[in-house]
């Protein structure tokens, strides 16, 4: 019995578009006038679940809804575009808003079985009589007030601004710093992360601001704030503002002139070049990955004042890092893109996108070899990170090959841990500068 | 489809048509009594679920008594930048959709597969097919795609910098009813 709701459910988000609930509708009415002799408890049982047991509906609906979260992500973010962590419980919840209430609407809109209650006639008076108020009443239900409510503006900054993307990218800033061979400075690297925290939270607010009726129309984003009405397109280019401003300040005035200068060329990138492109060109998909590699360059120049050659080492690995990540993710959305306008590789040039992903994943093999030749690691470095190097690119390959939905998605995974381990095998293979007595008696001898 | 619920999408599409009609008839619909009307002491929009077919949301937006010129100016701006994408989006997903049914059905044909397999279920492509229907879909609307992102672009542009006037000039007006109002409680008798 309670096993209809969750095959409903299922369908829902296999089909992934709301238009297509009409034919799900219909196969439920199938099912129903099928099982019609058995089914005159079920019926208003079905009824009653979706009204009354709502604890049924999110534990699997969770399930689900999780898995699409995190198996169908989207490009869209500032440098690796991965949202490691689910969405939380409130923007879940709205989400079963909507769609529970529309499912029990077509529930509901399901003629009544004949000879399923005793008195049909009066039974099915009754049931059509009301069913158009029933409609318009949990219409009315699902309309909000577009009016911003002072105790949500922190979760609706905080999706605005993806803040666990800027978490990460803050993370590769703070390894970008870490690896500097200068002395730890902990006032300078804590002014770093924020300003550059502050700038991807400009970036990913205003490429929200930009792409409000793509969002609506793919089911990954279309719980953004911006797409739901929760504050207007001004308040949040007044945020991004209220961020990017002070933060490419920041980083201009009291770390260095260059890092405030890659912070706003990234912003640049990510807003001006990265969003539009991706209705346009396949280039979307380099330029982005340019915006990847830029956070590490910065937090090493927060460190040393320079671009050194160590600083393009690690944006390097990072730039290549983005293809296996973006295009094994992408792999698996290409009816998303296809209809909602975006020219990716995977739609577009499949064949290229799986040579793409191959290829940069075997270059990180050849830049983590880089890391003793340009003196940022240890000879140990490329040695200790070649089981995870040999892994992606193995993936990458099986992936290449194959070009199924189940080798993309296994690739999409490992590079969603392969760059953490990567960065942090890297800074226990730092190189240590050597102490002053041991150099002196080199010095003596020439 | 349940001929119930293609009345229930005609339905809805028409009920966002009579909206912007109604903005400029002034006047609510008769034949709709089941349709969304906001409560009349509400000072606020009122945003509505997700389109059946376009996936945007309606807004109703809220006429104040002194709503000035450019006040009137914004909310048409809006209501008209609402209706056009709601028209692109719906052809959009409808043409998708219809044409990605096409595209199954002709290659089922060409296969010599019949829609339906033997236990009755629907028949589909692998991903590898229908990524060549993806691939021309997106070449076919190229132009399109692109001229509708230029005029998002300039329409999104355009309505930013109108609320930023409107927030402006209503601060303005707060602040000088304020002065005045004070200038008139401290001038002598």
């Amino acid at each position: 019995m309670y096993r209809w709701p969750v095959n409903f459910r299922t369908n829902m988000f296999k089909t992934s578009c709301s238009r297509v609930t009409g034919l799900v509708v219909a196969s439920v009415n199938q099912k129903l006038l099928a099982h019609a002799p058995q089914s005159h408890v079920t019926v208003r049982s079905l009824i009653q679940l979706c009204r009354n047991d709502p604890s049924q509906w999110i534990t699997f609906q969770h399930l689900s809804f999780l898995k699409r979260q995190y198996v169908m992500k989207n490009s869209g973010g500032l440098s690796q575009r991965a949202k490691p962590k689910q969405e939380p419980e409130a923007s879940l919840l709205d989400d079963r808003d909507d769609s529970l209430v529309t499912q029990a609407q077509q529930i509901s809109a399901v003629a009544p079985v004949p000879g399923a209650v005793g008195n049909s006639n009066r039974a099915s008076a009754l049931e059509d009589e009301p069913e158009a108020e029933r409609q318009a009443r949990m219409e009315a239900r699902q309309w909000k007030e577009l009016r911003v409510r002072y105790s949500e503006l922190p979760g609706i900054y905080a999706r605005l601004s993806k803040v666990k993307l800027t978490a990460l990218v803050v993370m590769t800033t703070a390894a970008g710093y870490a690896m500097a061979p200068v002395p730890f400075d902990p006032v300078m690297f804590v002014l770093a992360s924020v300003g550059t925290g502050l700038s991807s939270c400009m970036a990913n607010s205003i490429n929200q601001y930009f792409e409000v009726p793509f969002d609506s129309n793919m089911n990954r984003t279309k719980n953004r704030p911006l797409v739901r009405g929760q504050i207007s397109p001004l308040h949040a280019v007044s945020f991004a503002l209220a961020c990017g401003i002070p933060g490419v300040t920041l980083l201009t005035l009291a770390v260095n002139p260059l890092t405030g200068f890659l912070g706003a060329l990234n912003i640049f990138l990510y807003t001006c070049c990265y969003t539009p492109l991706k209705r346009l060109s396949i280039a979307n998909t380099w330029v982005g990955s340019v915006v990847g590699a830029i956070p590490p360059i910065m937090g090493w120049t927060a460190a040393t004042g320079a671009l050194d050659p160590g600083a393009l080492l690690l944006g390097a690995i990072l730039y290549s890092w983005q293809f296996p990540h973006f295009n094994a993710l992408s792999w698996n959305m290409r009816e998303d893109y296809s209809r909602g306008g975006y020219r990716m590789m995977s739609v577009t040039h499949p064949a290229l996108c799986r040579r793409v992903a191959l290829r940069h994943s075997l270059s990180l093999l050849g830049l983590s070899a880089l890391g003793p030749a340009l003196d940022v690691t240890t000879w140990t470095f490329p040695l200790v990170v070649l089981p995870i190097n040999l892994y992606i690119s193995y993936l990458a390959y099986r992936f290449w090959a194959g070009a199924d939905r189940q080798g993309a998605r296994r690739l999409f995974f490992c590079s969603l841990w392969h760059l953490p381990m990567l960065l942090l095998l890297m800074l226990t293979c730092k190189k240590r500068p050597l102490p002053p007595q041991e150099a002196t008696p080199l010095a003596l001898q020439s | 489809m349940n001929v119930r619920t293609i009345r229930y999408l005609l339905f809805r599409t028409r009920r966002s048509i009579l909206t912007s009609s109604r903005h400029s008839a002034g006047q609510p619909p008769q034949d709709e009594n089941t349709r969304f009307n906001p409560a009349p002491t509400s000072k606020y929009d009122w945003i509505g679920p997700p389109d059946r077919l376009s996936n945007l949301r309606p807004v109703i937006y809220h006429i104040p008594e002194n709503e000035t010129q450019l006040e009137r100016k914004l909310r048409h701006l809006r209501q008209e930048t609402e209706d056009w994408n709601h028209a692109f989006w719906t052809y959009q997903n409808v043409t998708f959709t219809k044409e990605k049914e096409q595209f199954i059905l002709s290659q089922l044909k060409l296969k010599g597969l019949t829609e339906k397999d033997e236990r009755g279920r629907q028949r589909t492509l692998s991903s590898e097919e229908m990524a060549v229907f993806y691939k021309h879909f997106l070449d076919k609307n190229c132009k399109k795609h692109a001229s509708y992102n230029k005029e998002w672009y300039r329409r999104n542009f355009t309505i930013t910098l109108l609320m930023g006037r409107v927030t402006l000039h209503s601060i303005w007006r707060a602040l000088s009813g304020q002065v005045r109002s004070k200038r008139k409680t401290m001038m002598p008798e």
